[in-house]
């Protein structure tokens, strides 16, 4: 499988990475690279081999139902780049 | 009074205890030393010495009246993927901006809850993706050590390449560090020091800034197996914060140092010879395995047929799994934010391209591909079977042994661009570590001689899930035979 350049100026959309146009060729060989490499798994046999999911089976804990955390708004926007009167600003979403 | 900051974690919490010295004392001596090293090496990208000496001063008072927690007054580094609330966290990348967290991670709430003292946070690769520190917003740190004769700067390894180099210049008793692929036992091996990458789960992710969710375990680098069995103990906890988290009993792994190996079946995989590899790895493996068999433990012979998938299944889960995480990167909730042309996607994507650094936008590339419509199933579901193989592996060879001896790393550390510009070069430093993280096992590092030019060499022990105990005692035995006692010679 190769990744082209227009491959990968679909992929940098899809991750949300503005990429120059003069770098999508190099990016195109430093992924087909890595690609390349990681097509060895085709030689392991997989077949009705379940995915690994732990090594120490545990059931999925469930917690109760119950707010345990709320009421810190200043602490969640403490970090924000930018927010007003309490909430997030944000570019125009909507015109 | 000159010489505290050379103690090991262990002698440093005897003594104190003991009142030879106070948390003030210790404390200043290592703050002292930051501010005349920290410079050169580079380890700290945060230093907090004001409240380092607050928390020391607390840890006194407690002291005083005989109290204090296990760790009480301790003055340790932490890698800067721990949230520490109110102190600036940033993973080292420039995409977190001035990032000071509200909250505490649990494995630090875990080490202050047991006295010990912050003495600022610790370089390493952005992210934690690297195998040489190089990708860090604040640069490389250096190696304290060098090669005979030589000037050139060395990595410490990565990603906790800030860790390692705190721990092996006497900059913190002990640190903590995280492992998604090698990240703790390559720079240990790198610097002399031990460190361990405990099954996962045994320690919570919560306040870690995720990087591979399912490979993504934290861990000690320490002076010796003893001051990582300490750290460990009271790093790891079950956490309802964590839902991955192991609710069970943290073993006294302290109390496992020093215990006998006699009549243990110390496995060797023969997958673990690679080409080129170099033959003083080589040597020290033999070495490690003469030092087993005159202790008193049986070596036998496994295979691991697996092995050799091991870091491509890694390539593919990991970035796979951080472009999955590193998603929250948006610039609108936290962290810096670049606006474009103004518009909402222009902010999205010009955040991230100013953000991220090299290094992570090539995995958060790679992973998207992976994960995108139509390849799911041939590389990521794939992947993850492999990764099944390959603790299938370890389970059928752990039928034959109690734990396994490879060597950590295939090279001593290297100088800064010496391994080139070809990201997978640099991926197969990490060809000995990445099987346990994909396997989820537990796994230590730890310092068994030095080459010719005069560098650490580690050997590492792998152990059955949940048996960090065998890891401990095997790693001890080594530590006891080897008597590593060579240090940097101090250049900085």
């Amino acid at each position: 499988m190769s990744v082209d350049k227009d491959t990968v100026r679909k992929v940098a959309r899809l991750a949300r990475i503005a990429v120059p146009e003069e770098r999508l060729e190099p990016l195109s060989k430093e992924l087909n690279g890595i690609l390349a490499w990681i097509e060895q798994l085709n030689e392991v046999d997989v077949e009705g081999v379940d995915p690994m999911t732990t090594p120490v089976a545990m059931k999925l804990p469930m917690r109760e139902d119950v707010i345990s955390d709320g009421n810190i708004r200043d602490q969640v926007l403490a970090n924000a780049p930018k927010s007003e009167d309490g909430f997030f600003v944000v570019p125009k979403v909507v015109e | 009074m000159t010489n505290l900051t050379k103690l090991t974690l262990a002698d440093a919490v005897d003594g104190l205890k003991a009142k030879k010295f106070s948390s003030q004392e210790i404390t200043q001596a290592f703050v002292t030393e930051i501010e005349k090293s920290n410079a050169t090496l580079n380890a700290y990208v945060v230093v907090t010495g004001e409240k380092a000496l607050e928390m020391a001063k607390a840890s006194d008072a407690k002291l005083a009246k005989g109290q204090g927690g296990r760790l009480e007054g301790a003055p340790l580094g932490i890698k800067d993927l721990f949230s520490t609330k109110g102190v600036r966290t940033t993973a080292c990348s420039n995409i977190l901006g001035e990032f000071t967290p509200t909250y505490e991670s649990t494995v630090t709430q875990n080490l202050w809850d047991a006295g010990s003292v912050m003495l600022g946070k610790l370089n390493m690769d952005e992210f934690a993706m690297g195998s040489a520190n190089e990708t860090s917003r604040f640069g490389p740190p250096s190696n304290p050590w060098r090669r005979k004769g030589s000037n050139v700067k060395l990595t410490a390894g990565g990603s906790s390449g800030g860790s390692a180099t705190a721990v092996s210049a006497d900059l913190c008793l002990a640190a903590t560090a995280s492992d998604t692929g090698g990240s703790i036992r390559q720079p240990a091996a790198f610097t002399g020091i031990v460190g361990i990458k405990p099954t996962y789960g045994r320690a919570s992710r919560y306040g870690m800034v995720a990087f591979a969710s399912s490979l993504d375990q934290a861990g000690p680098l320490a002076k010796t197996v003893k001051d990582a069995a300490l750290m460990l103990e009271v790093m790891c906890s079950g956490d309802k914060k964590d839902s991955t988290s192991l609710h069970l009993p943290v073993p006294e792994w302290t109390k496992s140092v020093g215990k006998s190996v006699k009549g243990m079946k110390i496995g060797v995989p023969k997958e673990y010879r690679v080409d080129g590899m170099p033959e003083e790895i080589e040597k020290l493996w033999q070495q490690g395995i003469a030092w087993m068999k005159a202790a008193g433990a049986e070596i036998v012979d496994v295979s691991l047929p697996h092995t050799k998938y091991a870091l491509p299944a890694y390539y593919i889960v990991a970035p796979a799994e951080a472009s999955s995480n590193l998603a929250r990167y948006d610039g609108i909730r936290y962290g810096a934010r670049e606006s474009g042309d103004g518009s909402l996607t222009s902010t999205y994507e010009t955040t991230r391209a100013k953000g991220f650094g090299a290094e992570v936008q090539r995995r958060l590339m790679i992973g998207t591909y992976v994960l995108s419509a139509g390849y799911y199933d041939a590389y990521y579901l794939r992947a993850q079977k492999v990764r099944t193989k390959i603790l299938q592996d370890f389970e059928e060879a752990f039928k034959q042994c109690d734990a396994l001896l490879t060597p950590a790393t295939p090279s001593a550390a290297f100088g800064y661009g010496e391994k080139g510009d070809d990201p997978v070069a640099m991926y197969l430093n990490d060809i000995f570590t990445v099987t346990a993280n994909l396997a989820g096992l537990p796994a230590i590092a730890l310092p068994a001689g030095l080459d010719a030019q005069g560098l650490p060499l580690g050997l590492q022990v792998i152990g059955k899930a949940l048996d960090e105990e065998s890891c401990f005692k095997v790693a001890a035995a080594i530590e006891d035979a080897a008597a590593f006692k060579a240090r940097p010679e101090k250049w900085w």
